[in-house]
């Protein structure tokens, strides 16, 4: 530490961080509070009034679990696609990027400035039944002559799997472009072929990257509506677009922020379990090399 | 066969990277479609009318200008207050600095549906009528982890010794901060407002529960994609590509200048 840090009194740190903060406790940890006291209130729009209603939780659940499984199902799979292209990518760009890493990453980047649901829409129309997409298919006959593509779960999982994939590219390319080269030639010097050693050696130093990427890929996409508004149909419907009709359309707040705290709570016993499973010591490991 | 493991690769990033700009592509082609009905889903025929009239189309306009006027004001605000608390985490060991570390990863973790509903219980609760000072609210408060990250990650690979230099030759920390720290730490924070000016211009989900009538560019397209989408909305959508594209381009020739000038 610098004389920075020496000369200053113990405030400063404070007063950096105050401003920041009290925001955030304000517009997010106090908005937590407040749905939380919603999600134990009964009443009907607008009069709510708090008694400890345990029972919305268990009433929300059961009444929409389909979709809560229908989520974690679609946002499950989209993840693993989205893993599927983009580890090689990331791969590609770390170690034969060379002087063009950059403008590779650009390349990544650059799609999602075009708006969320203009890029949503587009794929509304490459899947839509006139599409090439469809013709293409049923020409192979891998879909039938009146098959389609549009308002089918396939449709709304390939909308997730696109839509969030800077997410995982982003951390698995840092991680891998982290890794010091001199620990895979060392892996070659002794012996080890080239799969091994990117099983024993790439593979789980780029654990950490392959982990913040699965969260910030699973995470959105678990709780996202918009994919499955608009191309699928209310039979592919996630609990993201429960939440919403019960909030914005059907009002019943209770019932909403019910199912948001459970989709909150879902969504942490998941990233722990991966935790454990990916291995929390081989995390930490990874990330300190 | 290592030829051909290499190549099966650099292949596999080619499709990729196709991939990515398939939609793309889609949306810049159609702005260029003349379609009959309300809906531009097919190709119809070739035409400059929309990029020459691109706001011929009622609220349009209004809906874009609200956007870019939220994306400036919460991107400078969230730039400040972020760059602060970085600054504060990098620099200074200080009770509190693991639950500050916390809180500014959980808004990063939680569903924006869940933002978007808490703020919307919070706004209620509170009696403050929804509009443009809530999702200017709402879009601070998510821009704030963004920036923190992204200027924490400048200020890490920081050469303490530069400042230390500057103080040995008189300057005072006021000096120091602002002739030296600062210069150099300019491209993460650059970084960072054009990281929470695009996250701001693009959100739908957090503002489509705060917006009250209050209608920005995500919501008229969403309004749009259930009655008619008109060619124009695949202009505004070209043209906020090309800017936010063009951006990040200048920063990394920016950035790439500066690294060859100091070194």
């Amino acid at each position: 530490m610098g004389r920075f840090l020496h000369r200053r009194a113990w405030v400063t740190p404070y007063a950096l961080l105050t401003p920041g903060t009290a925001w955030l406790v304000l517009f997010f940890i106090f908005p937590m509070y407040y749905l939380g006291k919603m999600a134990l209130s009964q009443g009907l729009f607008p009069i709510f009034s708090f008694n400890w209603a345990w029972g919305n939780f268990s009433d929300s659940v059961s009444a929409y679990s389909t979709q809560f499984v229908r989520s974690l199902e679609y946002a499950g799979i989209a993840t693993a696609l989205a893993l599927a292209i983009s580890y090689p990518l990331a791969y590609w760009i770390a170690f034969r990027g060379g002087r063009w890493k950059n403008l590779f990453l650009l390349l990544v980047i650059a799609p999602f400035f075009v708006t969320y649901l203009i890029r949503t829409l587009a794929w509304e129309t490459i899947l839509s039944d006139n599409g090439i997409v469809v013709r293409t298919l049923q020409a192979v006959h891998i879909l039938g002559s009146d098959g389609r593509l549009l308002a089918t779960s396939a449709a709304v999982i390939a909308g997730l799997t696109y839509n969030f994939l800077p997410f995982m590219v982003l951390p698995l390319y840092v991680s891998l472009e982290q890794i010091d080269h001199r620990l895979i030639e060392a892996a070659s010097d002794l012996y080890a072929t080239r799969p091994a050693s990117f099983l024993r050696v790439t593979l789980p130093l780029s654990l950490p990257g392959m982990f913040a990427g699965v969260l910030l890929t699973f995470i959105p996409a678990a709780g996202d509506f918009i994919n499955a508004q608009l191309l699928g149909t209310p039979q592919q419907y996630m609990i993201g677009n429960v939440i919403q009709s019960e909030f914005l359309s059907i009002r019943d707040y209770p019932t909403a922020a019910a199912l948001s705290f459970v989709l909150m709570g879902a969504i942490l016993v998941l990233v722990l379990v991966f935790a454990r499973v990916l291995g929390t010591d081989r995390l930490t490991s990874g990330a300190a090399a | 066969m290592r030829w051909i493991r290499r190549h099966v690769l650099d292949g596999y990033a080619a499709l990729a990277l196709l991939y990515l700009f398939v939609p793309i592509s889609v949306v810049v082609a159609f702005s260029f479609n003349a379609p009959k009905g309300r809906f531009n889903y097919t190709w119809q025929g070739f035409t400059f009318a929309n990029w020459e009239h691109p706001f011929a189309f009622p609220g349009l306009s209004g809906a874009v200008q609200v956007s870019i006027e939220i994306a400036l004001l919460s991107s400078l605000a969230a730039t400040v207050l972020g760059t602060l608390i970085a600054l504060a985490l990098v620099r200074y060991r200080f009770r509190g600095s693991a639950t500050t570390n916390l809180l500014i990863f959980i808004p990063m973790t939680t569903p924006e549906i869940v933002m978007g509903a808490s703020l919307l219980t919070l706004f209620l609760n509170w009696r403050i009528p929804q509009g443009f000072t809530t999702i200017l609210i709402a879009h601070i408060m998510f821009n704030i982890s963004y920036v923190v990250v992204t200027v924490r990650a400048r200020l890490v690979g920081f050469d303490r010794h530069l400042e230390e230099a500057a103080m040995d030759l008189g300057a005072n920390e006021l000096v120091t901060f602002f002739r030296v720290t600062l210069p150099l730490i300019a491209p993460g924070i650059l970084a960072a407002g054009l990281l929470a000016f695009a996250l701001s211009i693009d959100d739908f989900v957090i503002t489509y529960f705060n917006a009250g009538t209050t209608i920005t560019f995500p919501l008229f397209v969403w309004g749009a994609a259930r009655v008619a989408v008109p060619p124009q909305i695949n202009v505004i959508g070209t043209a906020i590509f090309m800017i936010a594209v063009g951006g990040m381009f200048a920063n990394v020739v920016f950035q790439n200048r500066r690294t060859r000038r100091l070194a």
